[in-house]
């Protein structure tokens, strides 16, 4: 049986609801919300400040720092255990040197910019949530940027290029399914993210690399808006 | 902090203005949001203020205690998020997260707030397991306060899931919620100085000199408390703090109808 219709219902290139804020945490210097369907992530920045020890510094630029977790009730089965783990840090890694290209921190020699994401609920594509959050932060902050960075995940569901899976179809049976999250910076197009998970064809990829563009750039938009609303 | 912004402060906490214009006795203006958290069993939003935390309910199916063959298991955890203040840092839980949780904790479980026998499903082998977490995203003062009513608000939402051959399924939740049957309020009352207040922002906190929490129900019973603070505090004061405690407890009960 193909994969004609998708679980939930969307076209092949729809992503599922999204909602942006900028500025939802008082306490931190910059801050974002990003929600995809039932993926939200909470991202504040904190920074540029002092990098402690000292021997971490760097003369030249400030460092930017990740930090990526699930809280204990995100997952859709048993609690999540507090704490790092492998997969966290990991995700914290790849967040970061996704959002690097567009980060000028030469301004802020031996400082740090540290970048805190929580997920308070997930439904497939967190990491791709906690970047369009931390992006939102990040400019939030103030912090020099060429553009955001936003992320969504592309792939195959039985044959069929689809956007942003779920958590049902990355648990699809009836196929191969391939799940590829993708970080871009929209004005150039470059990706600054690319992972994946499962098995697809050289062509299809490039089809799903080619057909995640559009949502992507629509995102872009949805996240300059939650940043400008801040200002309303 | 500086000195003469202390005694500032100070002076000003003793004709009772508060940094941000409040009365010494009044708190931020609170709302609970419940239902909010998908992937939780039941989970609460509440806000305080600048004070935002989320509070998620996961239930599981675990060996008793060997002391209690028959009772399920409660635990409630409480974790700073470096993202929710600036003074927070990643790593393994602070004394501060801790001593959060454990108050909570014991304002809920030593009352009997759950009726813990009836999360036995056979006794001996499997109980249900409450796992109930706290998580500030904004933290601008009064977590315990703030937490206590929010971990209220998410148990009160609780749902079992279903179970399939004895594990919980849980795409299938069910409409049996837990069996609660006293409804705790936790209130925190700072001194500064020769001043009481209650619902403390982050930097009024700074300036504690003592602080008792205390846990009060319907009947104005209390039913746990804990004194913080490295200045000791007289019979006479715990009185008059208490006091302060039972009346605001009605103002926050309120919020869980």
């Amino acid at each position: 049986m193909a994969y004609n219709i998708r679980l939930d219902g969307r076209k092949f290139d729809e992503t599922r609801e999204i909602e942006a804020k900028a500025g939802v945490i008082k306490k931190a210097d910059g801050s974002g919300y990003f929600r995809i369907g039932k993926t939200s992530a909470y991202a504040a920045v904190y920074g540029p400040k002092e990098l402690f020890p000292k021997s971490m510094q760097d003369p030249k630029t400030g460092v930017l720092r990740c930090n990526y977790n699930m809280m204990p009730f995100s997952g859709a089965g048993e609690r999540v255990r507090p704490g790092p783990s492998r997969r966290s840090k990991e995700i914290s890694m790849v967040t970061k040197t996704a959002l690097l290209p567009v980060v000028d921190l030469t301004d802020y020699p031996n400082a740090v910019v540290d970048v805190f994401i929580e997920l308070p609920q997930t439904d497939a594509g967190s990491r791709c949530a906690g970047i369009c959050a931390a992006s939102i932060a990040l400019a939030d902050a103030g912090i020099s940027m060429k553009d955001v960075v936003t992320a969504v995940s592309c792939g195959i569901v039985d044959k069929q290029v689809v956007i942003d899976l779920d958590y049902a179809e990355e648990a699809y049976e009836g196929g191969d399914v391939a799940d590829i999250p993708v970080a871009m910076i929209p004005s150039t197009e470059e990706i600054t993210l690319l992972q994946m998970d499962g098995n697809i064809s050289r062509e299809n990829l490039k089809k799903a690399l080619e057909m995640v563009k559009e949502p992507l750039k629509e995102i872009a938009e949805i996240q300059r808006k939650a940043l400008k609303d801040k200002y309303k | 902090m500086n000195k003469d912004f202390k005694n500032h402060i100070e002076k000003s906490l003793s004709k009772n203005i508060r940094i941000d214009g409040r009365k010494n006795d009044e708190f931020r203006k609170i709302t609970v949001e419940t239902g909010i958290i998908s992937t939780a069993e039941g989970s609460a939003r509440v806000t305080c203020g600048d004070t935002e935390v989320i509070v998620g309910v996961k239930l599981d199916i675990g060996k008793p205690y060997p002391d209690k063959l028959d009772e399920g298991v409660l635990m409630t955890g409480a974790e700073l998020y470096p993202l929710s203040n600036p003074e927070f840092e990643s790593g393994p839980p602070r004394e501060e997260s801790i001593e959060i949780a454990r108050v909570i904790d014991r304002g809920i479980r030593e009352t009997g707030t759950i009726d813990v026998k009836k999360l036995c499903i056979e006794a001996g082998e499997k109980v249900w397991m409450i796992n109930v977490d706290i998580a500030p995203i904004n933290m601008d003062g009064n977590l315990i306060d703030i937490g206590a009513l929010a971990v209220m608000a998410a148990l009160k939402d609780t749902k079992f899931p279903e179970l399939k051959d004895g594990v919980p399924d849980y795409k299938k939740i069910s409409k049996k919620k837990l069996p609660i049957s006293k409804l705790p309020i936790e209130i925190t009352i700072l001194k500064i100085g020769d001043t009481f207040l209650v619902d403390p922002t982050y930097s009024e906190e700074k300036l504690t000199d003592a602080r008792l929490t205390v846990a009060i129900l319907e009947d104005d019973s209390l039913c746990a408390m804990q004194k913080g603070g490295e200045e000791p505090l007289t019979q006479e004061s715990i009185m008059k703090m208490i006091d302060i405690a039972i009346k605001k407890s009605k103002e926050l009960r309120k919020f869980l109808a």
